[in-house]
């Protein structure tokens, strides 16, 4: 055996939600001939909602994840609602879940932008690792991280205000929500109102000008031209909280549009890969080899026509300007889409904030019982799909979960494949090194938790082997 | 004799009448012992064990033992409050309660003892039993997971429902709660209003589709602990 035939592994992966680990094989002359996200985490929230009343699905399921339990919180309840035969809700209750929605979006988007990502775009991809981490963000930028931690702290107030909780509510009930939103809570957010706008204008500069400045090197690093998913409003508009489902190409050309979600099987469909407990999904016409597409910021940005709130369509002109209006297949934009999306996300939240329906007592509405279900909504991630068959006792008998970071997984593995060859073929691999591939990782913001629906202890490892599968060294975080 | 008696508890007088128990007298006098096969309207069981106190020197279920004149009485004692707690956890490894995802979270009064005692988790080990979950009633469902064989049900359904649904099967750690010799609950003359489901104090007997109605917040023990309702006598 040769000493240069290695494969490297890195685990865990740091700075994502979640446990995973990427192994790249280098061949003899120490190029990469293979790089593997794995997932190792296995849950099985699908097998264990069986048998559980639909009415508590919604607040059971959440429990998948602490960073984004209100968008499985809201897509358990948009099918439980049309268990219910209740999916056209009142005005306040459709207004409640969107503010809850919203608020998820502002605290989950910052939480990723200052806590998990910062350091790597203030320091560097390769930066000294003992500085490269938030509390090195916190000693030389501290403004900034103040920032981070309290708009993450008004998403979360505004959570608390529709879901009775920071973490983990119980707003969303089948057909509507459990209440409305009181004047003294209205006033307690509206008085941070300002500053959030303020402070979100500014991530997005933070993210658009380093992405600007560093174009050359961002436009190759872990890009691949690819499809893209989201559900989108009927009129084109970004919509996070309902719509149809719209596939792009990397041209820009529709594979399918305004697809009924509760015919989203036959669009989409599920492959395992022995390798991983994430399974991998691809478009049903198109088929496994190149059926696969991206979901989150970056391609709900691909698929929109316009965003319907005035700064952050401003900003994603600015965005599809940069790649002449075409779809932009760059991962390290997806920082400055997510940016986008938090300015969205936050004139969203003022404009309900104003909104009087939200202090209406018409929360519920109920109709003709179904035992099928589909609910989609957009998750800070990408595009997460509940599915769920409901006895006549009023018993789960079937879950299906195809969670955001699902629909990513072939492209943070071609992410991971095109850094690698880019970066670590036929080099001395050092630390420096391996953090370009978890830079790739983290620009998709997976949360691998939710993805294997897990259980198990958080980080990433990178491995390397020989050409016949031993192992030859091992880099952990 | 006159039927006005004096007890004390914790070194407090209170007042009495004959034929009272002590957990009666107590609640009158606005001094909480915590309980849970306790029932309001119904006839002592005795068989929880919450309310332990020490009368005399001697442990005895509150519920269930008379008040004597002159009797010295230990409530909140830490010696009382340690048995207490140990019997709440034992509640809760013998079952699977899962306060996080449970309808009855807020509104539940085995969790609001543990709230109450200050119990941040067992000390025993989790058993993990195998129980069913039986939904086949139209508008009950019973999930025997969150049962913790107070016999409530049992009594309520026989005494002030004037029906026979619930019963109990098999012996000690076996014991489980059974429906009307049946095999489903929609086989028994079980009705949404029946007061043996209102008697549940847990989240094992429900009214179907009720779920998370109610908002975090203005949930029954959401604003003050249990036994506050009798504490506030006192103010």
């Amino acid at each position: 055996m040769s000493e240069k035939l290695r494969r490297v592994i890195i685990e865990p992966v740091t700075r994502v939600e979640g446990h995973g680990k990427v192994s790249i094989l280098l061949d003899k002359e120490n190029k990469v001939k293979q790089a593997r996200l794995h997932i190792v985490e296995f849950r099985g929230f699908e097998r264990f909602i069986k048998g559980r009343p639909f009415w508590e699905v919604p607040v059971l399921v959440q429990r998948l994840c602490g960073i984004c339990p209100v968008s499985h919180h809201l897509a358990a309840a948009k099918a439980m609602d049309r268990i219910v035969g209740g999916e056209k809700l009142t005005p306040t209750a459709e207004k409640m879940r969107r503010l809850m929605h919203y608020g998820q979006f502002f605290q989950s988007h910052s939480l990723h932008f200052f806590h998990l990502v910062s350091p790597d775009l203030l320091f560097g991809f390769d930066a000294d690792p003992a500085i490269r981490n938030v509390i090195g963000v916190a000693k030389k930028f501290p403004d900034l991280a103040v920032q981070g931690v309290m708009m993450r702290k008004f998403g979360q107030e505004v959570i608390k205000a529709t879901a009775g909780k920071k973490i983990h509510g119980t707003g969303a009930i089948p057909g509507g929500v459990n209440k409305n939103l009181s004047i003294e809570e209205r006033d307690f957010l509206l008085k941070d109102i300002d500053q959030m706008v303020v402070w979100a204008r500014s991530a997005l500069k933070i993210a658009k000008d380093y992405t600007v400045e560093h174009l050359e090197k961002l436009a190759p690093f872990g890009s691949f031209e690819s499809n893209h998913m989201s559900i989108i409003r009927k009129d084109g508009a970004m919509d996070l909280y309902d719509g149809g489902l719209r596939a792009i190409d990397e041209d820009g050309n529709k594979i399918f549009d305004h697809v009924d979600n509760q015919l989203y099987t036959d669009y989409l469909i599920e492959e395992v890969r022995n390798w991983s407990y994430m399974k991998f999904p691809f478009i049903r016409s198109i088929g496994p080899e190149n059926g696969w597409y991206r979901v989150g910021p970056l391609a709900r940005i691909n698929c929109c026509d316009f965003i319907d709130t005035p700064e952050a369509e401003a900003a994603r002109k600015e965005f599809m300007a940069v790649t002449n209006n075409k779809p932009n297949n760059i991962s390290m934009a997806y920082h400055w889409s997510r940016m986008i999306e938090t300015l969205h996300s936050i004139e969203k939240i003022k404009q309900l904030l104003n909104d009087k329906d939200l202090q209406g007592n018409d929360l519920v509405v109920k109709g003709q019982r179904r035992e099928h279900a589909v609910g989609i909504i957009e998750a800070p991630r990408g595009t997460l799909i509940h599915q769920y068959e409901v006895d006549e006792n009023d018993q789960v008998v079937m879950a299906n979960l195809i969670v955001s970071t699902t629909h990513n997984n072939e492209p943070m593995n071609r992410a991971v494949q095109k850094v690698a060859n880019d970066h670590l073929s036929g080099v001395e691999i050092t630390e420096g090194l391996l953090n370009h591939v978890e830079v790739a990782i983290r620009a998709y913001d997976p949360c691998l938790s939710c993805a294997t629906h897990a259980m198990g202890k958080m980080p990433l490892t990178v491995e390397l082997f020989d050409n016949e599968g031993n192992l030859l060294d091992r880099k952990s975080k | 004799m006159s039927d006005n008696i004096t007890i004390t508890i914790d070194g407090v007088e209170i007042p009495a009448k004959q034929g009272q128990t002590i957990m009666q007298a107590a609640d009158d006098a606005g001094v909480y012992i915590p309980r849970l096969c306790a029932y309001n309207g119904l006839e002592p069981h005795g068989s929880c064990r919450v309310c332990t106190i020490k009368i005399n020197g001697r442990f005895q279920a509150a519920c269930t033992q008379p008040v004597a004149p002159g009797a010295i009485i230990e409530n909140e004692t830490d010696e009382i409050n340690d048995i207490r707690k140990s019997i709440v956890e034992m509640f809760f490894v013998e079952g699977n309660h899962f306060c996080m995802f449970c309808e009855k979270s807020g509104n539940c009064e085995l969790q609001a003892l543990a709230y109450r005692l200050k119990i941040p988790a067992p000390r025993y080990p989790f058993l993990w039993p195998d129980r069913q979950v039986d939904a086949s009633h139209p508008d009950v469902i019973i999930d025997k997971n969150r049962c913790v064989l107070c016999g409530r049900c049992v009594r309520a359904s026989k005494d002030l429902d004037g029906k026979d649904v619930f019963g109990f099967v098999g012996r000690g750690p076996d014991k489980q709660l059974a429906i009307d010799a049946t095999a489903r609950l929609v086989d028994t003359d079980l009705d949404v209003r029946d007061k043996a489901i209102d008697a549940c104090p847990v989240g094992s007997i429900m009214k179907k589709r009720v779920g998370f109605a109610i908002p975090i917040g203005q949930r029954k023990y959401d604003k003050k602990p249990i036994g506050s309702d009798i504490e506030d006598k006192n103010k």
